[in-house]
Order: structure tokens, then sequence, then C-alpha cells
């Protein structure tokens, strides 16, 4: 129930246009045809949501703790 | 008799899967082909594609003829910029460097260019001790006393007021100009184009070098 709440707080979605940006310029700065560019894009979006949930999981567990 | 679940002997095949020897029409197999074809690309004159990149994002891509990635360019960092403008309700953009605020954070967002040169401007109009100019948009906040004599702090107010869209929109405007920065060393040296296996030759070729040694 916390997490759900944690996860609908409407300041996370603010990172999902940046993620989207970022992955897609930096697929962009890779490679030159769009495929390429949007299959790394792709992969650097994946990677970062990932990185970003598991820091997002440590400090909820921890916020748990406190 | 040791016994091994179901799941247990799946786990145990799919890790053992990539260590099984390879076969020999598995050697022989051509390389898989690149991740794109060769691409010549005119990067026609470098620094000046770089400095209209920094003007306009996707400009130098424009002057170089690479139109899909000017596109890409201009909407991902023009839409994070002004979104977070947006966000910040023309705010969170301006130059100051006093004892009260030094902000750190303009440097990044200069990175966009031509879309920041307002609070440049306006910075030098308020130095000057003029009033902002554009209805104060992008004009350094100012400490000053109004007429029933009571200190007026503007940074304070905007952060009162905007609350966390403030930070937001200074974070959104600051990843526009480093993402520029990037577009800027794109249009200048072209893309780094990674194809897997191109820093080392193919496995045969080590092979024979080794057995000519």
């Amino acid at each position: 129930m916390l997490l759900a709440s944690a996860l609908l707080a409407p300041q996370l979605w603010y990172s999902v246009p940046l993620i989207l940006a970022v992955s897609l310029v930096y697929g962009a700065t890779r490679h030159e045809l769009p495929r390429p560019i949007l299959q790394h894009a792709w992969h650097t979006a994946l990677w970062m949501l990932i990185f970003m949930g598991s820091i997002f999981a440590v400090l909820w567990l921890v916020s748990l703790w406190v | 008799m040791a016994r091994f679940s179901p799941v247990g002997t799946m786990l145990y095949l799919a890790i053992r899967q990539p260590c099984l020897p390879l076969t020999t029409a598995a050697m022989s197999s051509p390389p898989p082909p690149p991740a794109e074809p060769l691409l010549k690309i005119d990067l026609r004159n470098p620094p000046l594609a770089a400095l209209l990149a920094w003007v306009w994002p996707g400009a130098g891509h424009i002057y170089q003829r690479r139109y899909a990635k000017a596109i890409l360019y201009m909407v991902c960092i023009l839409g994070t910029y002004f979104f977070g403008l947006a966000l910040g309700e023309g705010k969170v953009v301006y130059a100051s460097w006093n004892e009260v605020d030094k902000r750190w954070q303009f440097p990044l967002q200069l990175g966009v260019g031509l879309p920041t040169m307002p609070a440049v401007v306006q910075s030098m109009v308020v130095r000057r001790g003029g009033e902002p100019l554009f209805g104060g948009l992008m004009a350094p906040p100012r400490r000053y006393r109004d007429k029933q004599d009571k200190w007026v702090d503007e940074l304070a107010d905007w952060h009162k007021g905007l609350n966390i869209r403030f930070e937001l929109g200074t974070l959104y405007t600051m990843i526009a100009g480093l993402l520029n920065v990037l577009a800027i060393w794109d249009a200048y040296g072209g893309p780094v184009i990674t194809e897997p296996g191109k820093e080392r030759g193919p496995p045969e070729d080590k092979e024979k070098d080794d057995k000519a040694k």
C-alpha cells in the first residue's frame, strides 16, 4: 500500500519525459540511422529505469525502518 | 541418490547452456553483420556546425543536412528546455552572481544557446540599475523595500509560490543544456558508431597471426 502510494506520487512522473529525452539524445550521439538510434535509446531508457528503480527500492526499504 | 526438482533442473540447464562446447558449424558460421552499414557523413565545416548547434539546438545538423537528427535534437532538447521554463513560469533561467544568490545552474542552462540569451540581457539591464524587460521574463530576482518600507525578497517569493516546480524547472532546463553539449559534439565530430567486434579482429585471424609467429 505504501509502495503503491509512493509509485503514484505525481513528482515521480516528471522523470518520464526526462528519461525519454536523455535516452533519445544519447542514442543519437552513438548512431546515425533512426533504427539503431531507437534501439540504443530503448536500452538506455531501460537501464536508467532499472538503475533508478533499484535506488528507489533501497530508499523505500530504508524509509520503512526509519 | 541425489534428487533435483524440475525448477532446479531447468535453472541448472539455463546456467549450463552457455558453457556447452561450440559445434564446428557454429564456429565456421560467418560473423554477424555490423549494427548499421558503414556511412559516409559529410560534416561540412565542423566548427561552424558546432557553433550553430549551440546557438539553436539542431541548427548545426540542418546545416550538415542531417535533417532527421536535427528534428530529434530540436524536439528533445527544446521540448525539455521549454517544459522546464513553463514549469518555473519563466523564472528558473536567470543569470545572477552576487553574495546572496550564486546561480551556478545558469552556465549549464547556457548550453541551450539562444533561448537563454534573454537571461543575459536581463542580467545586464538589472546590474545597471534598470527595470527588467519583457515583463520580468528570465530577470534575476531582486531584493528591495516596497512602498510600505517592507523588504521584498523575490527569490523567496518564487520558491514559496512555485514550490517543487521551481526545482523541477531548474532541473529540466539544466539537463536540456547538458544534452545540447552532446548534440554540439555530435555536430562537430559525428556519431560514435558502435559496431560489435570492430575493436578486435575475428578469432580466426588472431589464430593465424599466432601461428605465423
